[in-house]
Parts: C-alpha cells; structure tokens; sequence
C-alpha cells in the first residue's frame, strides 16, 4: 500500500480526505461529498463553467490547458450525445498521484464527472483506468456501484426529474500513448491506441464522433472543490494564471518521497528540500525532470523557479504532470537519458514515422554509446533527430521523447564528451536487454 | 446463462462478458477490458478467445488480433502461476529497480519474459507501473508491492511460493 505522507506546507484540497476513509460513500458524504453537484444542479450549467473559470484551473495531466474553457468549447447543442472522458490512465515516468486519489477518494472523481456532465449537458462518464490500476479499478468500481445505490447516478439523479447521469468504469491494458487524449478515445471504442489528427478537438468531435470534454483525473477532482468554495478562492491559493494547487508526486533521491498537495507557484527548491526532506542521504543535487520524464531537465543550480506551469515554461521546461525526479550527484547522465529513450521507444505505437524512426535510433545510438563504441559525432546526431523530431507528429510522443533527450545533450554535453574519454559509469545499470525484443547486435 | 453456448469461460467470466457487451454506446468498446479479463481467466488470451470475442463483438479475428497485439499487459501465451514485473523506469532506477531485476534473475534463475521450469514463476522487465513514490515497485500480477530491496523481494517470492501471497483480480 502506497504511504502516506504530510508536510506542513501542504495546502490540502484535492488530498483533504486522504486517510480518512472516504472510498465509504457514507464517510465520503460527511465529509461534504455530493454537495457541490447538487449545488450545481441547482444552479445550472452556465454558473458551473463561471466558477470553473475564475478558478484558473489548468489541466493536471500536463499540457495545463483552462479547464473552465475547455468546458466552455463544447457546443451547447448537438445532434449526437456528447460525453465526459476522466483520463486515469496515468502512465508518465514519474508519476503516481493518480494512483493515490483513486486509492483514498474515488468519489471526488465520480462527482467531478457528474458536475463535468452538467456543465455540457451529457449524460454519460467514462472513467477510464490503466490496466496496471486493477486494484484501484475496483475500489473505482465499487464507489459508482455505492453512488447508484444512493440514486445519484441513474435515472433523476438527487430526485430531480429529468437529470440523468450514468458512469462506465473502463480498464486499459499496458500503452502510454493511450494517455494521449485521442489516442484514449481510440482504446475506449475498442481499437488499438494511435492518436487522430486534430482538428477537429475533442469537443467537437470526440468519443464516438459526440463532443467530448476529456479532462485528467486530478482536474476532475478539483471540480466538487471548486464549486463548494468558490472559483476566487480557489484562484487565491494558487499563482498568477495558475490558480489553486497540485499534487506533487517527488520520487528519486529524496529522503521522503511522497506525493504531496502544494500550491500552484510553490518553490521547487523547497518541495525538494523542505518537503520532500532533501537529498538522500546527504549527497549532492545533480539535476531535476521536473515534470515526468518528457520534461526538460533542470541542472542544480536551476531549480529555484516556482512551481506552476508559466515559470516552468520560462525555465525552459514544463511543470507536466507533477512528477518531480530528483537525480543526485551519483547518476549518469548518459545513462539516464538511455534509460529514457528507452522507454519512448518502447511506447511510440509507430503511426508517425518522425517519433517511430527517431526514437529508435536515438537508441540505438545512445546504446551503442553507452556500451563504449560512441565517438563526438554521435552527440551531434542525437541532437539532430531529436531536432527533427519536435513538432512533427500527430500526438505529443514524439515531442515527449525528443524534448528530454535535447536537454540532456545540451545541458550535460561535457558528460557525454568525458563518458567518450572513458569516465564511464563502474557499473553499468543498464544491459542491453531492451524491453519486448531481443537485445541488439552492437554497432550499426 | 450465457448468450454464447458452451462458453470456454467461467460462467463467472462469461456473465460478465454478457452484460460488458451491452453497456456501451458502441459494442466494441468492451474489446479490450474483455481480452483483459479473459487473459485474467485462461493465463493468457488464446486462439478460442480470440474467436469467442469476435464473436460476442461481432467483430472478425483479425480486428481482434489487431487490438491484441498493441498492448503490452496482454500476451498470447501461457505465463507462470505469478508473473513477477519489475520496473526499471526512471525513477525505480534511481532507487535500485536495475539491482532488483539482477537479484530475481539470479534467485529465480530465469532472464526477462522466462519461466521457472516449476511454472510457479514469470519474470519481465516493464515500463513505468505508476508506482514512482515508492520505488522501488515490483507488480506481481496484479498486486503491487513497494520500497523493495533485495530482502524484502526474497520474502516476496517466498509469499508466493507457499501460497500466502494475495492474487488481485
């Protein structure tokens, strides 16, 4: 079971009822759960997407787009049903906050679904969970069971005549492209996860060809929040244009690893040292992925920047998903970055050719490197495919694998020039058995 | 009663199957959970579950076998009794995962996607689990199991060994 952790510096919403028991619906309901759906069946679809947007919700999976405005994008009238996709199929390195509100309080999301539904006048929610997530599927499962029972969800939801609200619990089965919004869409209509072009957006044209409002499942959660203390007060806790909080999950060399609920604009350098108890074992910062593995890395001396998603893009990174990765003094860079690599292309499901051909050479080229056979040339060519990558495909995988590999190369290129005079690694972590095929046969 | 006659799952399984098919605006949609759960049932997703999904989807092999085939948790033969996934992601790297997925391929004897000859266990190196705050993690099917080391992975095994260990479904 995942621990729980606490820090004085939290600022406890979407985690308020962590530890409390609130998978119990009745539990869930003393502690003012399904009050904020009836407040907004009472006060209609045009004051729930107000208050969404004075409270300067950004999307928690990543790309930090106005929840508020994306609830606003959807037509108000159309011909086919429209619907609301909670992304759970949390599955960026890095991340695991997910994982704990749906272990410690499944009814925030199945509320927040219901006030997502309201908001755009749909009747229908999928929860869709990574196949990996059985456990908390079922504790999931459970609690839409419970919610039925109570008769709010169904038929006349809280005895209001004429207000449905059904919810269809999904399970993945192991692909991290499906995190991708259309690509989710495609998994759920039961095909395999390759991502659609846009335009048109989901809220046009989404979940079986019905406007779909597609939202993480933290930024769902936040909604009831939202809605029971008001838009403005919920803008406060956070920063300019970032409004309210975020969990944190920080992993890596920590001495408390943990995921933590910290406000939007909260210094790094203090979620690292303060919160999460600083460096393990009293070793030395090395370097920062501050926002699971696709982000950027930041160097030691770069990590005093506030946590919200404008300060991260000025520090040259991205605040993604909250997934802080802390590396000391001990970790090789260049090793790191294969790991990394490593993964993007065991996950690019090969439907661009820029991400499915790139990734794999980076690799290739990053193992032979870091096998011993690498010369200068090779840092250059990194460079250039992961360059030439960017922007270039349908989905953001291929940005995902070519934005971390650039930091790498640009900020730790002396590494790399000292790994070819022979400072390598004593004990390489990584042998060459790539994950789902047979190891590679050295040098091209 | 299942509405496909002489069903090769449990009637369990196949009442699930039943109601799955309807629930969705699209009866496709049920694809993938469905290959899940009857991997869950058989160990793996054979030849006949392939031809008794089609058939529940209305859908022909091939579309079936085209989904089967893109992603990773799903496998069309049969594992060991408990398949022991050991992540090595980013952040399981930073806190022994490598170390860990030495340490079951020399007590177990097995590499990467091997079986013991007892059939007892599976061994694979996977991606990312969700599981980065308390790495490093280990899922042995479905059951995750967190902060390991060496020690604690033998006592792991040995759960599973002599049947204490929990099997989520």
């Amino acid at each position: 079971m995942p621990t729980l952790v606490s820090h004085p510096d939290e600022v406890k919403v979407v985690s308020r009822r962590f530890g409390m028991g609130a998978t119990d619906i009745d539990k869930y309901i003393e502690l003012d759960g399904y009050k904020a759906v009836q407040k907004a069946i009472e006060n209609g679809p045009e004051w729930i997407v107000n208050e969404m947007k004075a409270s300067g919700l950004r999307g928690r999976g990543g790309a930090g787009f106005p929840t508020g405005m994306k609830w606003s994008f959807v037509p108000k009238v159309s011909e086919k049903p429209k619907y609301v996709l909670v992304n759970g199929d949390e599955s960026e390195p890095g991340t695991c906050k997910d994982h704990v509100l749906f272990l410690h309080d499944p009814h925030s999301v199945i509320e927040g679904t219901m006030i997502a539904g309201l908001a755009i006048g749909s009747k229908v929610g999928f929860i869709y969970l990574r196949g990996e997530y059985r456990y908390l599927l079922k504790i999931v499962e459970k609690a839409v069971a419970d919610a039925y029972a109570k008769g709010y969800l169904g038929k006349n939801i809280f005895g209001k005549e004429g207000v449905d609200f059904d919810i269809i619990t999904q399970t993945g089965a192991g692909a991290y492209e499906v995190g991708e919004e259309s690509a989710l869409m495609e998994s759920l209509e039961g095909k395999r996860g390759v991502p659609r072009i846009k335009p048109p957006f989901p809220a046009v044209v989404g979940l079986y060809g019905g406007p779909t409002v597609i939202n993480n499942a933290e930024t769902i959660a936040n909604a009831p929040h939202i809605l029971l203390m008001g838009g403005e007060a919920y803008a406060k806790l956070g920063s300019e244009r970032n409004g309210g909080t975020r969990l944190f999950g920080i992993s890596g060399h920590v001495e408390r690893p943990g995921v933590y609920e910290l406000p939007m604009g909260y210094s790094m350098r203090d979620a690292i040292y303060k919160v999460a108890g600083g460096i393990k074992d009293g070793k030395k910062l090395k370097a920062v992925v501050p926002g699971g593995s696709s982000c950027p890395v930041l160097k030691a001396d770069e990590i005093d920047v506030g946590l919200d998603f404008d300060q991260m893009a000025k520090a040259g990174t991205m605040l993604g998903s909250g997934g802080i990765v802390v590396l000391d003094e001990s970790v090789s860079i260049v090793e790191f970055a294969l790991r990394t690599i490593r993964f993007y292309q065991h996950e690019s499901c090969g439907w661009c050719i820029p991400c499915r051909e790139g990734t794999d050479w980076i690799k290739k080229t990053l193992t032979r490197f870091h096998a011993g056979g690498g010369n200068k040339k090779d840092i250059d060519n990194i460079q250039y495919l992961a360059e030439n990558m960017m922007g270039r495909t349908f989905c953001p995988l291929g940005d995902a694998a070519a934005m971390p590999t650039l930091g790498f190369v640009k900020k730790f290129r002396s590494e790399f020039e000292e790994y070819l005079e022979g400072k390598r690694v004593e004990h390489p972590l990584i042998q060459i058995t790539p994950i789902g095929e047979p190891a590679l046969a050295g040098a091209h | 009663m299942s509405t496909i006659p002489n069903s090769i799952f449990t009637p369990a399984t196949a009442a699930r199957f039943d109601k799955l098919a309807t629930i969705y605006p699209v009866k496709r949609s049920a694809l993938v959970p469905m290959l899940l759960y009857a991997q869950d049932d058989l160990g793996y997703v054979s030849d006949a579950a392939i031809s008794e999904i089609a058939k529940r989807l209305d859908l022909l092999e091939l579309d079936v076998r085209n989904v089967l085939s893109y992603y990773s948790m799903l496998r069309t033969a049969p594992v060991g009794k408990y398949n022991v996934q050991v992540c090595t992601n980013i952040s399981c790297m930073l806190r022994g995962g490598f170390e860990l997925l030495d340490h079951c391929k020399k007590t177990l004897h097995i590499g990467h996607k091997e079986t013991t000859a007892d059939g007892m266990f599976s061994l694979e190196e996977v991606e990312c689990i969700g599981a980065c705050c308390w790495a490093p993690a280990v899922q042995v099917n479905y059951d995750f199991h967190e902060d390991l080391t060496p020690a604690k992975m033998d006592a792991v095994l040995a759960d599973y060994r002599e049947g204490r260990g929990k099997d989520v479904k």
